[in-house]
C-alpha cells in the first residue's frame, strides 16, 4: 500500500505519464491551475485563488488515484516476484568438462552446458535431463510441495532453475541462458516490467484519445462561442468541465484492469505468457481437451475384478489386493478402495514382511515377494502373460477374451497373477471427473465447443464422450490430429484453445490461439504454449477462459460506466457555468445544486473519487457467471449503463450538499 | 387534422421504403434480375463508351480514388461553365458571371451535395448553368453518395478484397435509380402546375398597373432530383417556400416522400445485404425513433407559438407563422423542416430563422447527429460507423473482443472512425469560434445575442453535414463565409466518405467469426435502444455546450 503511495507520486513523472494520455491531459490542467494559483498576478485571478487552489487540488487527487489504480495493480504482481528472486540467487553448479567436474557459479552457464546435479542441490539453470532419474521439489514455482519425478527421455525430462533435487542425482543439459530463464521471464511477466497493451486495449486507447480530442475541441471552442454573447468563462471552471467530460474514470483504471486480469491467472498459478493471451481465452469459439487428466482423472480407478480360469472371484480379488498393499500408485489404492466398497476380504498378513516390487517401464508390473517365496504381480496383460509362461505357467483359456472385452469397454485391463497361475483381471476404468458435464455445459450456453481427444477406440471414445457431455470427439488422435482440428476450426474463424504436455503437443500448442502448456511437461511444450499451468491441472483451461471474460467485461463495463457519466456531469456544470451571465439557466439545473462554484467542484469531486471506489472493482473485475451473451449483456448494461447514467446524479447531489456548507 | 396529416406521410414513407430498399439492392448487389431487360441496354454502350467491359471489384483506395478523381473532373467542368456563363446559351435574362469566391463555394456546395446557396438561383445563375451545372450535380453528388454508402455496406457485409466497382455503381445509381424516379416526379409536378420552361422571365403588369417581373424557367425537372437525391439547392432563392417550386400541401407530400423515401429504404437494402432483415430494421428503428422524436419538439415548439408574441395577446392559435406558408401551415412545415434537416436534404419550405428556439435546434441538432436517415448514403454509413462504435464499447461487455457482423473490431478500424467522429465536431466547431473571434464572422450576424450564436452555428453545421439548407439572415456572400464554408463542406463529405470507404476495406479483408450463443447480438430491440445511447452520448454530447448557449439560452430567455 505504502509503496503504491509512492509510485503514484513518482508516475506525476510527464514523460509517464504521456503513456496515459487522458490523465496526461489531466495533469497538463493541473499545472496550469496551479500556475494560476500561485501567480494570480498573471492571470487576473487574485480574488480566485482559494477556489483554483481547491480546484487543482482535486485534479491533482484525480491524477494521483488514477497513478494509484495502476500502481497498486502492480504492486500485488511484485511482491509475488520477490519471492521468486529469492529463489534466484547464486547457485553453484557442478559442469562437466570433459571428463572433469568443475565448479562454476550458475550466472556463468551457457545453453548447452552440461551439469550434474546431486541430491540436496539446487538445479542451476532450465535443462533437460540426459542421464538419471531424480525426484525434484518444484515447489518454488509450483507452490505444490510433493516432490516430482524427473527423468532423462520422455515427457518428464525438463527440469527448471531453482527447483531442488531431492533424491538421487541427474545429468542435465541447460536449455536457457542466464536471464532467458523460465524463472527469469516469470519474474518480468508478473512483474509487468514488459507488459505490453494488448491489441483490444490499443483499440481501446485510440476510442478514449479521441473522445479525449473530441471534448478538448469542444471546451477550447466554448470561450469564443460564449464571449459572444458577454459570457465570461474562467479558465479553471473550463478545465473542469474538461475532466469531467473526459473519460478520466476508464483512462485512469485501464492499465489497472489490465494487470490485475493478468494478476488474476497468475493467482490461479497459471502463467500468461502474454496479455494477449489472456484476452484471446475470452474470445475462444473452441476447446481442445485430453481426454485423460482433463476430463477423466488420468489413473484409472479399479471398478470389476475379473475371475480367469479356473479362479474364483474371491480369490481373484484376494491376490488383486495383496499385490497392491504396497503399491501407492492411484491405480493401486483404487484396488483396495474397491475392496472396501465392495466388502471384500483378503489377509493383509499375507503381505507382511515381504518386498514390494516397484513398477517399471521394462517390466510393466508391479507386485510384491512375500515372505514365503510367493510372488505376486499385477501388470499389463502381455506382460504378465510372458512373466508366466517364462516360468512354465499355463494361460487360462478365457484370459484374452476377457481383456479384450474389457479392452472394448474403453477401461484397461491389468492381470494378476501369483507364481505360474494367473488369477484375474483388474479393470481398471476412467471415470469423468465430477461437474465436468455441468461446466461443459455451461461452455455451450456460453457458445464455446468442446472436442475431446483421445487414443482409445471409437466405441470407447463415445462413451466418455456422451457421459462427460462433449460436444465432440476424435478418437484414436495423433499428435498431428490435434494441429489439424485446430487448424480447420481456425479456418472457420473460430479461436482455440488446448492444453497439452508432450513435446508432439508442441506444433498444435504454437498452433492454438490459447495453448495451455502443463508445467510437468516438456521444454518444447512450455515454449511453444503462452500459457503454462504451473499446477499442471489442464482442466483449469475452463477457467483461464472465464478468466479472459472477465478481463474483457471488466473493461467493457467501466468504459461504458465512465462514457455514461457524462450526462450528469454535463447537467452539473453546464447551468453552473452559464448561471451568473444567463440567470434563466438555472431551469437547467435539474439537481438543484447550491450555487455554480459547488456545482462545479462537486463534480469534479465526483470524478474524482469515482476512481478510487471503482478500484476494488477493477482489481477483482465485474462478478462473471457463464451465460448466454444475450442476458450477459443486458444484465451489464443495466448495471454499468443504466448505472452510470444515474449513479453520478445522486453522487455529484450529495457531494454539493456537503460541499455547500462552505461556498 | 395536423396529427392525421403527419400519420399519413409516415404512414407512406413506411410503405415504400422497404420495396425501395429492396430494389436498391437488386440494382447493386450485381446479380441478374428483371430490370436488367429495362435498363440493361441502356448501359451498356455506357459502359462500352468508358471501357468498362469486366467491370472487376476494386480495393478501397481504389474505389475512393476512383470517385474523388470523377469528382475532382466534375467540380473542374462546373467551375468554368459558371466562370464563363454569360457568354454560354440559354441566357434569356442577361445574366453575368459568378465572382471566384462565390463560384469556389457554389461549386463545392454542390459536388458536396451540401447545395448551401450563397447566391439566388433567378438572379445568379443563367438556365443553361442551373441544367449543365446545378441539375448535372444534383445527380452525380448524389450518385457519389449513394454508391460510397453502397461500397460500405458490402464492404461489411461480403468477404474478400473488393468493395464494388465504382464506375459500375455510379452508372447504375443513375440510370436505375435516378433517371426514371426524377422523370416520374417531374412529370407528376409538371401535372401541378410546377413550371417547365426555357422561356425568360415573364414581365406582367399587375391590377394595379405596376409591372412585375416573375421568375420562370425548367422548374420542375431540378425540383425532383433536388429532393431525390437529397441535394436541397432550390431553383429560386426562397427554395420550396416559392409558389413555383412547391405550389400545394400535395406538392409538399411528394417532395417529403421524395428526400425521404430513399433514405429510408438504405437500412433495408443494408439488412439484404447483411442477409439479415433484423438487422436492417434495427437501424431504421433507431432513425425512425430518433426523427419522431425531433418531430414532436418541432411540432410542439411551432404549434406553441412564440411566447413572446403570445404575450401581447397576440391570437397564436395557428401557432408561429412568422416564416411559414399558409398554404402549409404548422405540421406540413414542421414536418418539411424534420425531413429535410435529417435527410440532410436542405431544402426548406419555410424560414429555419424564424423558427421559434427549441423548433429551430430540431433542424440544428438532426445535422449535426447526421444520422437521422441522413443524406444519400451518408446517414446509413454514419448509422453504421455508431453501431460499429455501439459494439466496440459495449460488445466487451458480454467477455469477448468486439465484433459486428462477424468481424473483429480491431485498432486498425478503430483509428479510421476516430478520424470520422473527430472531423465532423472539429469542422463545425472550430469555425463556428473562428467566427466569433473575428469581424469578418461576426459582421454577417443580423441577429445579435443567442440567435446569432444559432445563426452562425447552423451556418457551418449545415455545411459540414452536407445539408445545405440555410438559417438564412445570415449576410453570408462573402469571401470569409464563401471560403469558410466551402472548407467546411469539403472536409466533411470527403474526409469521412474516405475513412469509412477504408473501414469497409478493412473489415472487408478480415477472416469471419462464427456466430455462437457467446456472440454480441446486433440484431435485437436491445441493440437498437444501445445504438441511440452511444448516437447521443457521443454523437450529441459534444453539441450540448454551444447549443445551451444558442437556441437553448434563446428558449430560456423569450419563456
Amino acid at each position: 500500500m505504502f509503496q503504491a503511495i509512492k509510485a503514484s507520486f513518482i508516475k506525476l513523472n510527464p514523460v509517464s505519464m504521456m503513456k496515459n494520455p487522458v490523465m496526461f491531459v489531466v495533469e497538463v490542467g493541473t499545472l496550469v491551475v496551479l500556475l494560476m494559483t500561485i501567480f494570480p498576478g498573471y492571470f487576473d485571478s487574485e480574488d480566485r485563488i482559494g477556489f483554483n487552489l481547491t480546484v487543482f487540488l482535486i485534479l491533482l487527487f484525480t491524477v494521483l488515484f488514477a497513478n494509484f489504480a495502476e500502481a497498486l495493480a502492480e504492486g500485488r504482481g511484485k511482491a509475488q516476484a520477490d519471492t521468486l528472486k529469492k529463489t534466484k540467487k547464486e547457485i553453484t553448479a557442478n559442469k562437466v568438462v570433459g571428463s572433469a567436474v568443475k565448479t562454476i557459479p550458475s550466472t556463468e552457464l551457457r545453453k548447452g552446458d552440461i551439469v550434474i546435479v546431486k541430491q540436496g542441490e539446487m538445479i542451476p539453470g532450465d535443462g533437460e535431463v540426459i542421464e538419471g532419474l531424480a525426484s525434484v521439489d518444484e515447489s518454488a514455482i509450483t507452490g505444490e510441495s510433493a516432490p516430482v519425478i524427473k527423468e532423462a527421455g520422455g515427457d518428464f525430462n525438463s527440469v527448471t532453475g531453482g527447483t531442488r533435487v531431492v533424491s538421487d542425482s541427474i545429468k542435465v543439459r541447460i536449455t536457457s541462458d542466464p536471464g532467458e530463464t523460465f524463472i527469469d521471464r516469470m519474474i518480468s511477466l508478473v512483474e509487468g516490467a514488459k507488459r505490453q497493451k494488448t491489441p483490444n486495449e490499443i483499440a481501446l486507447n485510440t476510442l478514449l484519445i479521441s473522445l479525449t480530442l473530441i471534448f478538448l475541441i469542444v471546451v477550447v471552442t466554448l470561450g469564443p462561442i460564449a464571449s459572444y454573447v458577454d459570457v465570461e468563462l474562467e479558465i479553471p471552471v473550463l478545465i473542469a468541465l474538461l475532466v469531467c467530460l473526459i473519460p478520466t474514470t476508464i483512462g485512469g483504471l485501464l492499465s489497472a484492469i489490465g494487470i490485475a486480469g493478468m494478476d488474476r491467472v497468475t493467482q490461479f498459478n497459471v502463467l500468461a505468457m502474454s496479455g494477449k493471451a489472456v484476452e484471446a481465452a475470452g474470445d475462444i469459439n473452441t476447446m481442445i481437451l485430453d481426454k485423460t487428466g482433463t476430463i477423466t482423472f488420468g489413473n484409472r480407478m479399479a471398478s470389476e475384478i475379473v475371475p480367469v480360469g479356473k479362479a474364483s472371484g474371491d480369490d481373484a480379488a484376494a491376490w488383486a489386493a495383496i499385490s497392491s498393499l504396497h503399491d501407492e500408485t492411484p491405480e493401486g489404492r483404487s484396488v483396495l478402495d474397491w475392496m472396501k466398497r465392495n466388502n471384500k476380504l483378503y489377509d493383509a498378513a499375507l503381505g507382511e514382511g515381504g518386498t514390494f516390487v516397484e513398477f517399471r517401464a521394462e517390466t510393466r508390473m508391479s507386485g510384491i515377494d512375500l515372505k514365503d517365496g510367493r510372488q505376486v504381480r499385477k501388470g499389463a496383460v502381455d506382460s504378465v502373460r510372458k512373466w508366466v509362461i517364462a516360468q512354465g505357467g499355463a494361460i487360462p483359456d478365457n484370459l484374452g477374451k476377457e481383456a479384450e472385452r474389457v479392452a472394448s469397454l474403453g477401461g484397461t485391463p491389468l492381470a494378476v497373477a501369483v507364481d505360474k497361475e494367473i488369477f484375474g483381471l483388474i479393470y481398471l476404468k476412467d471415470t469423468v471427473k465430477p461437474g465436468m458435464r455441468e461446466r461443459f455445459d455451461q461452455l455451450r450456453a456460453m457458445g464455446i465447443k468442446t472436442i475431446m481427444c483421445t487414443g482409445d477406440n471409437p466405441l470407447t471414445a463415445a462413451t466418455i464422450a456422451k457421459e462427460a457431455g462433449v460436444d465432440d470427439f476424435i478418437a484414436e488422435s495423433k499428435p498431428e490430429d490435434k494441429i489439424a482440428v485446430i487448424r480447420r476450426e481456425q479456418a472457420e474463424g473460430k479461436l482455440v484453445a488446448m492444453t497439452g504436455d508432450g513435446t508432439n503437443d508442441a506444433p498444435a500448442l504454437a498452433q492454438a490461439d490459447v495453448g495451455l502448456a502443463m508445467n510437468s511437461g516438456t521444454t518444447a511444450a512450455k515454449e511453444a504454449a503462452n500459457m503454462v499451468d504451473l499446477d499442471s491441472d489442464p482442466s483449469k483451461i475452463i477457467e483461464v477462459v472465464a478468466i479472459g471474460k472477465q478481463l474483457l467485461m471488466t473493461r467493457g463495463a467501466l468504459t461504458t460506466f465512465s462514457i455514461a457519466n457524462d450526462i450528469a456531469k454535463y447537467f452539473a456544470i453546464i447551468p453552473a457555468m452559464f448561471m451568473l451571465a444567463i440567470p434563466e439557466m438555472k431551469a437547467l439545473n435539474v439537481m438543484g445544486l447550491g450555487s455554480p462554484l459547488s456545482a462545479v467542484l462537486s463534480a469534479l469531486i465526483f470524478n474524482a473519487i469515482i476512481i478510487p471506489l471503482l478500484i476494488p472493482l477493477a482489481m477483482r473485475g465485474v462478478a462473471y457467471r457463464p451465460m448466454k451473451a444475450s442476458r450477459l449483456l443486458s444484465r451489464n448494461l443495466l448495471v454499468y449503463g443504466l448505472g452510470g447514467v444515474i449513479v453520478p446524479f445522486i453522487g455529484i447531489k450529495i457531494i454539493d450538499l456537503i460541499v455547500h456548507v462552505w461556498i | 387534422m395536423d396529427i392525421l396529416q403527419i400519420i399519413i406521410v409516415i404512414g407512406i414513407l413506411m410503405l415504400i421504403a422497404k420495396p425501395l430498399g429492396n430494389y436498391m439492392y437488386h440494382v447493386f448487389s450485381n446479380e441478374s434480375n428483371r430490370t436488367d431487360k429495362i435498363f440493361g441496354p441502356i448501359e451498356k454502350p455506357i459502359f462500352w463508351i468508358i471501357g468498362l467491359k469486366k467491370r472487376a471489384g476494386m480495393s478501397w483506395r481504389k474505389y475512393a480514388i476512383s470517385f474523388v478523381l470523377t469528382n475532382v473532373m466534375l467540380v473542374a467542368v462546373s467551375y468554368v461553365l459558371l466562370r464563363v456563363q454569360s457568354g454560354l446559351p440559354l441566357n434569356p435574362n442577361d445574366i453575368g458571371n459568378m465572382e471566384p469566391t462565390l463560384v469556389m463555394n457554389t461549386v463545392i456546395s454542390f459536388i458536396t451535395n451540401t447545395n448551401l446557396q450563397h447566391y439566388s438561383g433567378e438572379t445568379g445563375l443563367t438556365y443553361f448553368s442551373q441544367m449543365a451545372v446545378i441539375m448535372m450535380m444534383m445527380f452525380t453528388s448524389a450518385a457519389t453518395g449513394l454508391s460510397v454508402a453502397v461500397a460500405f455496406v458490402r464492404g461489411i457485409t461480403t468477404k474478400g478484397s473488393t468493395i464494388g466497382n465504382f464506375f459500375e455503381d455510379f452508372v447504375k445509381a443513375h440510370i436505375r435509380i435516378f433517371f426514371p424516379l426524377s422523370i416520374l416526379i417531374t412529370l407528376v409536378l409538371v401535372g401541378m402546375h410546377v413550371p417547365q420552361t426555357l422561356d425568360p422571365t415573364l414581365s406582367v403588369t399587375t391590377l394595379e398597373g405596376a409591372t412585375q417581373q416573375i421568375a420562370i424557367g425548367p422548374v420542375a425537372s431540378l425540383e425532383s432530383i433536388k429532393h431525390l437525391g437529397t441535394n436541397g439547392g432550390g431553383f429560386f432563392g426562397v427554395n420550396s417556400a416559392h409558389p413555383f417550386e412547391n405550389p400545394n400541401g400535395t406538392t409538399n407530400v411528394i417532395e417529403i416522400l421524395s428526400m425521404w423515401a430513399l433514405a429510408a429504404g438504405l437500412p433495408f437494402m443494408y439488412g439484404r445485404f447483411a442477409k439479415s432483415k433484423k438487422q436492417g430494421w434495427v437501424i431504421f428503428s433507431a432513425m425512425m425513433i430518433l426523427f419522431l422524436v425531433f418531430l414532436t419538439i418541432a411540432y410542439t415548439a411551432e404549434k406553441s407559438g412564440n411566447p413572446l408574441l403570445n404575450g401581447l395577446g397576440i391570437d397564436a392559435s395557428q401557432g408561429s407563422m412568422e416564416g411559414k406558408e399558409v398554404r402549409f401551415g404548422i405540421a406540413q412545415s414542421a414536418l418539411f423542416t424534420t425531413v429535410t434537416t435529417a435527410a440532410t436534404t436542405g431544402t426548406v419550405n419555410n424560414m429555419h430563422d424564424t423558427l421559434t428556439p427549441l423548433g429551430g435546434l430540431v433542424p440544428l441538432a438532426e445535422m449535426m447527429l447526421n444520422v437521422v436517415f441522413g443524406g444519400k448514403g451518408v446517414g446509413l454509413v454514419n448509422m453504421l460507423m455508431y453501431a460499429i462504435l455501439a459494439v466496440f464499447i459495449s460488445g466487451l461487455m458480454v467477455g469477448r473482443t468486439p465484433e459486428f457482423l462477424g468481424r473483429k473490431i480491431e485498432s486498425r478500424e478503430m483509428k479510421l472512425i476516430a478520424i470520422a467522429i473527430l472531423t465532423h465536431p472539429f469542422i463545425i466547431l472550430a469555425p463556428t469560434a473562428i467566427a466569433f473571434l473575428t469581424d469578418l464572422g461576426k459582421g454577417a450576424i443580423t441577429n445579435p445575442g443567442y440567435h446569432g450564436i444559432s445563426q452562425v452555428l447552423y451556418e457551418f453545421t449545415s455545411s459540414a453535414a452536407n445539408n445545405g439548407s440555410g438559417f438564412e439572415g445570415l449576410a453570408d456572400n462573402t469571401p470569409f463565409w464563401n471560403i469558410s464554408t466551402g472548407l467546411v463542406m469539403f472536409f466533411g463529405r470527403y474526409i469521412s466518405m474516405i475513412a469509412l470507404l477504408a473501414v469497409a476495406g478493412s473489415m472487408n479483408r478480415k477472416q469471419w467469426v462464427p456466430e455462437t450463443l457467446g456472440t454480441f447480438r446486433t440484431d435485437n430491440a436491445l441493440f437498437t435502444f444501445l445504438l441511440l445511447g452511444t448516437v447521443i452520448l457521443i454523437g450529441a454530447l459534444t453539441f450540448l455546450p454551444a447549443i445551451v448557449l444558442g437556441p437553448i439560452a434563446e428558449h430560456l430567455t423569450i419563456r
